[in-house]
């Protein structure tokens, strides 16, 4: 999707404006990322770059999310409110038909009483149940293990929302008119968590709720890279798959469960 | 049976143009909901991101069902050659067209974009079975339109035969891909069964059967046209065949569901726990829906009651709306496992029942889709002969009178 539709999707009709100031802020972003790497290359294990506009996605990456659940604190929800507020995710009519496209979730076990707290996403299954059974393949996977949902062709028939073991998927109830250019939102559509697709794209290394979470619970990487931090640590700590005997090979992963 | 009289219904009778103000007001009021839904979003209806369908697909499911199911009667004249049936044939091939119709409508237009229409039919992913019911659903058209054809011109009727086990194959498919769409779904514990393919194929026999006497009775009460006990006797034995069948599956189904400790809360959730849930199973689906009709047809009555074969036909038909509730609404209200042994609580339902209130647009969106296929199946019979002058025992079965 191009940003010129993202911005005729937002009614905005600055789109070259605001292209130009995109690069200014990406060329300044990359100038501060090769700072960065110079002066600190024992820090960054794992370089996170850019993908140039007219290249396509490769299976060259699988991008992921490892969240270690003991970090992840009562209450909080700031990896929630980030996410919300970078997609513009606003309160309408209630919890029932709002979108989520992360959300805190706590687990009781039913013996002992041992309390879990941790959040929920879409997992970026490499074989989500939502994009077999999407009629018109609105419901797809990127090459870099992305799933997404293409707007353009979703009908809002819902099935993929039946279909998901995690219930990652939100339906859109009503217009929204306070849109943010990275994230179209359409009446009548389904939607869920990108994984911060135009942050991956940019090449920021990161997605809203891992740069929010304070305490670290949330470390994105790429899980074909044995030598990124998300790999080598589940390589060394390991982690879970939610719903591991649906055998998806979801992209998120969880320790501490 | 040879020289049967063949003729449309008149059509101009008050009684007629009083069924068309009928269907005309519940057609308004199902347009009217979905004006409505549409330009104000589904935030309006029962439906929320826990319960994603609502009654709309109930009454969509139940009509596209009950479609392939109509056509059962047509299929046991052409495919089995009995020709008992044969006069029955032509109503039943136009009643599976219009309660197909009349389905498709309601599910297309509780889409969130139902103004994506020409995208669900030039965009297909192969590996989604909804795709292949696109597919299946318009070949029924197709197919059941070509049988209905050499049905009604004797120029193509030698071809009546193929066409018509081309159908009644078809529908065995259509039905299968329906009740597919729930045993594909791994996700949910209600769903994910084999069993519900031919599970939907058996209702669909009974569902159609039902409705299918009920406008045939009809269509002779109100044109004075005459039905013997003959026509009616065999139709309600074949009802409660179907009857006890959709009832044996209902069975193994919940008793695999029992003996499989994993399912032992969604069953529970469904048999005792779930409050309408459990009283639409167990008063609507079995002993209104099931029981009573059998007791109905089958207990020995005053000859030529026809009131009993009437109540047992609409007991049917609700019993299926119970059943269809039961198995979507109690299959999404059910809440998910993420991890064994583990109480689930969050912002989003997770752990705990969903709840779902119908709200009256989604009513008057699936009242909607029932006046659609009564509409056309009304109009049918004006335009086409569809049905024999008479269907007394004498013309029917003449060996016996």
């Amino acid at each position: 999707m191009s940003r010129n539709d993202v911005d005729s999707a937002t009614g905005q009709n600055s789109s070259v404006n605001r292209i130009d100031q995109y690069r200014r802020h990406f060329v300044g972003g990359s100038i501060a990322a090769a700072a960065g790497l110079a002066l600190a290359p024992g820090l960054i294990l794992n370089s996170v770059q850019a993908k140039p506009d007219d290249q396509a996605v490769s299976n060259k990456n699988r991008w992921g999310l490892l969240i270690d659940t003991s970090k992840c604190a009562e209450g909080c929800t700031d990896c929630v409110t980030a996410c919300n507020k970078k997609h513009g995710l606003n309160p309408v009519h209630g919890e029932l038909t709002d979108a989520q496209w992360i959300r805190h979730v706590t687990l009781k076990n039913k013996q002992t009483g041992h309390q879990i707290d941790m959040p929920m996403m879409c997992q970026h299954c490499e074989f989500p149940p939502c994009v077999d059974v999407c009629p018109t393949g609105a419901s797809f996977k990127r090459k870099d293990g992305i799933v997404l949902v293409d707007k353009h062709i979703c009908i809002g028939c819902r099935y993929c929302m039946m279909a998901c073991p995690y219930k990652a998927r939100s339906f859109v109830h009503e217009a929204h008119t306070d849109q943010v250019p990275d994230a179209p939102r359409g009446k009548g559509t389904v939607e869920s968590c990108t994984l911060c697709v135009d942050m991956i794209d940019r090449g920021d290394g990161t997605t809203a709720c891992a740069e929010a979470c304070t305490s670290g619970a949330i470390l994105f990487g790429d899980l074909n890279d044995s030598n990124s931090e998300i790999s080598r640590r589940l390589s060394s700590e390991g982690g879970r798959q939610l719903r591991a005997e649906l055998s998806l090979n979801t992209g998120v992963r969880y320790q501490g469960l | 049976m040879k020289n049967l009289r063949y003729t449309t219904i008149e059509g101009n009778s008050p009684r007629f143009l009083g069924l068309l103000a009928i269907y005309g007001f519940f057609l308004l009021l199902g347009f009217y909901a979905f004006v409505t839904m549409e330009h104000e979003g589904h935030w309006i209806t029962g439906m929320t991101n826990q319960v994603i369908w609502g009654l709309p697909h109930v009454f969509a499911i139940f009509l596209i069902v009950a479609a392939s199911g109509a056509l059962n009667v047509a299929s046991i004249a052409s495919a089995f050659n009995k020709s008992f049936y044969k006069p029955l044939a032509k109503l039943s091939a136009v009643l599976a067209i219009a309660l197909l119709a009349g389905g498709l409508i309601v599910l297309l237009l509780d889409l969130g974009r139902p103004d994506r229409l020409i995208v669900a039919i030039t965009y297909y992913n192969f590996k989604s079975i909804f795709a292949w019911n696109i597919i299946l659903y318009s070949g029924f058209f197709a197919i059941v339109g070509v049988y209905l054809w050499t049905m009604l011109d004797w120029q193509v009727e030698k071809y009546k035969r193929i066409a018509g086990t081309a159908a009644f194959i078809w529908r065995l498919i259509l039905t299968t891909g329906t009740g597919s769409i729930f045993g594909f779904l791994v996700a949910r514990q209600g769903y994910d069964e084999a069993i519900l393919a031919p599970m939907f194929v058996i209702m669909s026999f009974s569902y159609g059967l039902a409705i299918y006497l009920l406008v045939l009775m009809a269509t002779y009460k109100w044109t004075g046209r005459e039905l013997g006990d003959a026509v009616i006797n065999r139709l309600q034995n074949l009802l409660g065949v179907f009857v006890a069948a959709t009832l044996y599956f209902a069975a193994v189904y919940h008793l695999t569901n029992l003996y499989i400790t994993e399912h032992h809360g969604f069953e529970a959730y469904i048999l005792r726990d779930g409050g309408l849930i459990t009283n639409m199973f167990w008063y609507g689906q079995i002993v209104f829906g099931s029981l009573l009709p059998l007791a109905l047809v089958y207990c020995p009555r005053p000859a030529k009651s026809r009131l009993a074969v009437v109540v047992a036909s609409i007991l049917v038909i609700l019993g299926g709306m119970a059943a269809l509730y039961v198995i979507l609404i109690g299959g999404q209200t059910y809440p998910m496992t993420l991890v064994p042994g583990y109480e689930a609580s969050s912002s989003f339902s997770d752990g705990v029942i969903a709840s779902y209130s119908p709200s009256k647009w989604e009513l008057m969106l699936g009242l909607g889709g029932v006046a659609v296929a009564l509409l056309i199946v009304t109009f049918g019979m004006k335009l086409f002969s569809l049905l024999p002058e008479s269907l007394s025992d004498k013309v029917t079965n003449p060996h016996k009178s």
